[in-house]
C-alpha cells in the first residue's frame, strides 16, 4: 500500500451472524474503495444501503467480515484502539450525555482518549468556538437543538485532532439553515487539511461537501467519481421534468416514451422526467405533439437522477 | 469518570433504608417480635431484620446499576457507543462501568450501615464486618445481570425477570424472616438462592456470630456468580458493542 492512501479496501464485506430465527444479513457485499489523504470522500445512497456498517467498519468499532481494510496502514483486526485514538467519529445517532453540560461531554470524552486534563482544558476553548457552541458551554445538552447537538458531536470528534473524520449522515433530521450552519464548519475542517469520509442520502450534501463518492446500493458500490463526473458519463446534461393530470399522467408518459425525446424518458409516480441535453429543445418537441403539461421544469442533472438511472429507485423514499 | 446528578442517588441511598428500617424493623418488629425471638437466633426482630436488609438492598442497587444502567447505556442513551468510538475496547469499558458499579455499592452500603448504626441496630463494630459482604451480594446481582442487560434494545426488557425472579427472591431470602421457619419443601430451594447467602453471611458478620468456615464458603458462592458474570459479559459486551 502506498503511504498516500489513508484507507485501502479490497472485497470488504459485512455480514450479520443470525439471529433468533433470522438468517444472516449481508448488509456490505465486498466493495473496494480508497481514499487519499486530504480527500473528502462520501457514501451516497438510500436507507439501508450499508453505509454506517461499512462506516463502522473503517473506525474499527465492527469486525470485518471478509475482504481486507487497511486504515493509516493499519488492520482495524490488531490495532483498533491504536486507529481509533487517531480518527474522530461522529455516528449516526448523537450519543451524548443528555445529563452533562456541553463542556462535560467534551471533556469526559477527551478523558477516555486518555489525554491530559490540561490539554482537554485547552481544545475545549477551540472546539466551543468553532462549534459555535461558547454561550452554551454550560448548558445541559438537552435543552440544546439538533443542530447546536450536531455541531456538538463533531467537535466531540475532533478532541483527539484526529487524521481522518467519519461522518454518518451528518446533517439528516436538520432543518435547512442548520444544515447549511453544519456544511459551512465541514468546509472549514476540509480546509484545515482533515480528511473527511462521510455518509449521505442527500444527493445535494454529496454535490457540496465530496470531492469524490461512491454510491452505494443493497450493499454493494454501484458508480464512483466525482459528483460532476458520475452526472457527465452517466446522465444528459439536463433534465425536463413535465406533470399532467393525474388521470391522463401513465398514458401521456407512455406516448413521451415511444416518442424517444431526448436520450431516456423515465415515468415516476408524480412526473415525467425526460433527460436530454438540451431541455427547452425536449419541451419545444413535447409542444409540437400538441401535450399541454400543467407545469413544465427544465433544469441540470444531478446525483439524484444517476442514482436513479443505476438503481431504478429514488434516495429517499 | 462517571460524573452525574448525585441528589437523586443520595436521597435512594439514605433515606430509603431509613424509612424501611422504621416502617418494617419497628412496625413487624412489635408484630412477629414478641415470643419469637427464639426462631430468630435470640435477637430483636430490628437486629435480625437490619443486615438481611442491608443485603437484599445492595442486591436491588446491584439490579439498577447492572440492569437498567446498562441496558440504557448500550440502548437509547448510547453511553457505551460514544465510548466505543475511543481507543478503549469493550472489556476496558465493562471494566470501568463494573468499577463504578462496585462504587455506587460501597457508598450505598456503607450509608445504609451509618443508618444502622444511628439507629442503634448494630452490635458494635461487628457491623462494619457487613459492609464487604453486603458490597459482595450486590455484585453477584450486578455483574451477571449486566451480562445480559448489554444485549437488550430495551431496558424494559428487563422488567420480567424483575417481577419473576428478582421479586421472588427479595421475599423468600430470610431478610424478613428465618429460613428454618419455611415449609422442608421450600427452604432447599431458599436455601440455595443466591441472595440467601448475602443475607445469611451479612447477618452472620452483622451480629458477631460467624465462622470463618461460614464466611468462606458463602462469599466463595457469591464470587462463582461474579466471575461468572464477568466471563459472560466479557463475550456479550464485545458483541454489543462491537457489531
Ligand atoms: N447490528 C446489526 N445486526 C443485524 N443487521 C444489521 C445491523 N446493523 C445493520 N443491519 C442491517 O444491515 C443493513 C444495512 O444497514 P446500515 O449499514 O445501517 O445501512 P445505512 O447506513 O446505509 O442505512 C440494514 O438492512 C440493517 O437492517
Ligand atoms: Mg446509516
Amino acid at each position: 500500500m502506498s503511504d498516500r492512501l489513508l484507507v485501502e479496501a479490497r472485497g470488504l464485506t459485512k455480514t450479520y451472524p443470525a439471529r433468533n430465527g433470522t438468517p444472516p444479513f449481508h448488509a456490505v457485499k465486498g466493495i473496494d474503495f480508497e481514499l487519499a489523504r486530504g480527500e473528502a470522500f462520501g457514501f451516497l445512497g438510500p436507507n439501508g444501503a450499508g453505509k454506517s456498517s461499512t462506516m463502522r467498519m473503517l473506525a474499527a468499532i465492527s469486525p470485518v467480515s471478509s475482504g481486507s481494510l487497511s486504515v493509516l496502514g493499519l488492520d482495524p483486526a490488531g490495532d483498533g484502539p491504536e486507529i481509533r485514538a487517531r480518527i474522530g467519529v461522529v455516528p449516526q445517532d448523537d450519543c451524548l450525555d443528555r445529563e452533562l453540560t456541553v463542556r462535560e461531554n467534551l471533556y469526559v470524552y477527551g478523558r477516555y482518549f486518555g489525554l491530559k486534563k490540561q490539554m482537554i482544558n485547552e481544545r475545549i476553548v477551540g472546539l466551543l468556538a468553532f462549534a459555535q457552541l461558547e454561550e452554551k458551554a454550560d448548558a445541559q445538552v438537552e435543552m440544546l437543538s439538533g443542530g447546536m447537538r450536531r455541531r456538538l458531536t463533531i467537535a466531540r470528534s475532533l478532541i483527539n485532532e484526529p487524521e481522518i473524520l467519519l461522518l454518518d449522515e451528518p446533517t439528516t433530521g436538520l432543518d435547512p439553515q442548520a444544515r447549511h450552519v453544519l456544511w459551512e464548519r465541514l468546509y472549514r475542517l476540509k480546509h484545515d487539511g482533515v480528511t473527511l469520509i462521510i455518509t449521505t442520502h442527500y444527493m445535494d450534501e454529496a454535490e457540496q461537501l465530496c470531492d469524490r463518492l461512491v454510491v452505494m446500493d443493497g450493499g454493494k458500490i454501484v458508480a464512483v467519481g466525482s459528483p460532476r463526473e458520475l452526472i457527465e458519463t452517466n446522465i444528459t446534461r439536463e433534465v425536463l421534468e413535465l406533470r399532467f393530470p393525474v388521470n391522463a399522467h401513465a398514458q401521456i408518459g407512455e406516448r413521451i416514451r415511444d416518442a424517444a425525446l431526448g436520450e431516456r424518458t423515465e415515468v415516476l409516480p408524480d412526473r415525467v422526467a425526460v433527460y436530454a441535453d438540451d431541455g427547452e429543445e425536449a419541451l419545444a418537441q413535447v409542444h409540437a405533439m400538441s401535450l399541454e403539461p400543467i407545469t413544465a421544469l427544465v433544469r441540470r442533472a444531478t446525483l439524484e437522477d444517476v442514482f436513479l438511472k443505476l438503481t431504478g429507485r429514488s434516495l429517499i423514499d | 469518570m462517571y460524573r452525574r446528578t448525585w441528589r437523586a442517588t443520595i436521597v435512594i441511598s439514605v433515606v430509603n433504608p431509613v424509612l424501611f428500617l422504621l416502617g418494617i424493623g419497628v412496625g413487624l418488629g412489635h408484630i412477629v417480635g414478641h415470643g419469637h425471638s427464639s426462631l430468630l437466633h435470640g435477637v430483636s426482630y430490628s437486629a435480625f431484620f437490619a443486615p438481611g436488609l442491608l443485603a437484599a438492598s445492595a442486591m436491588q442497587t446491584g439490579w439498577i446499576e447492572g440492569g437498567f444502567r446498562v441496558a440504557s447505556a448500550a440502548g437509547w442513551i448510547g453511553a457505551y457507543r460514544s465510548a466505543a468510538t475511543t481507543p478503549l475496547e469493550p472489556r476496558e469499558i465493562l471494566a470501568g462501568h463494573l468499577l463504578f458499579m462496585l462504587f455506587r455499592l460501597v457508598t450505598s452500603s456503607a450509608a445504609f450501615v451509618v443508618v444502622m448504626a444511628v439507629f442503634g441496630v448494630a452490635s458494635g463494630w461487628w457491623v462494619l464486618a457487613a459492609l464487604p459482604a453486603a458490597v459482595l451480594t450486590g455484585l453477584a446481582f450486578a455483574a451477571p445481570v449486566a451480562s445480559w442487560a448489554v444485549t437488550l434494545s430495551s431496558p424494559r426488557q428487563l422488567q420480567p425477570f424483575f417481577r419473576f425472579v428478582l421479586m421472588p427472591m427479595y421475599l423468600f431470602s430470610g431478610t424478613f424472616f428465618a429460613l428454618h421457619q419455611l415449609p422442608v419443601a421450600l427452604r432447599a430451594i431458599a436455601y440455595a438462592l443466591p441472595l440467601s447467602e448475602g443475607v445469611a453471611l451479612c447477618r452472620s458478620l452483622a451480629l458477631g456470630t460467624a465462622s470463618l468456615f461460614e464466611v468462606a464458603w458463602r462469599s466463595a458462592y457469591l464470587l462463582v456468580f461474579i466471575v461468572g458474570g464477568v466471563a459472560v459479559a466479557r463475550v456479550t459486551y464485545p458483541r454489543r458493542l462491537h457489531p
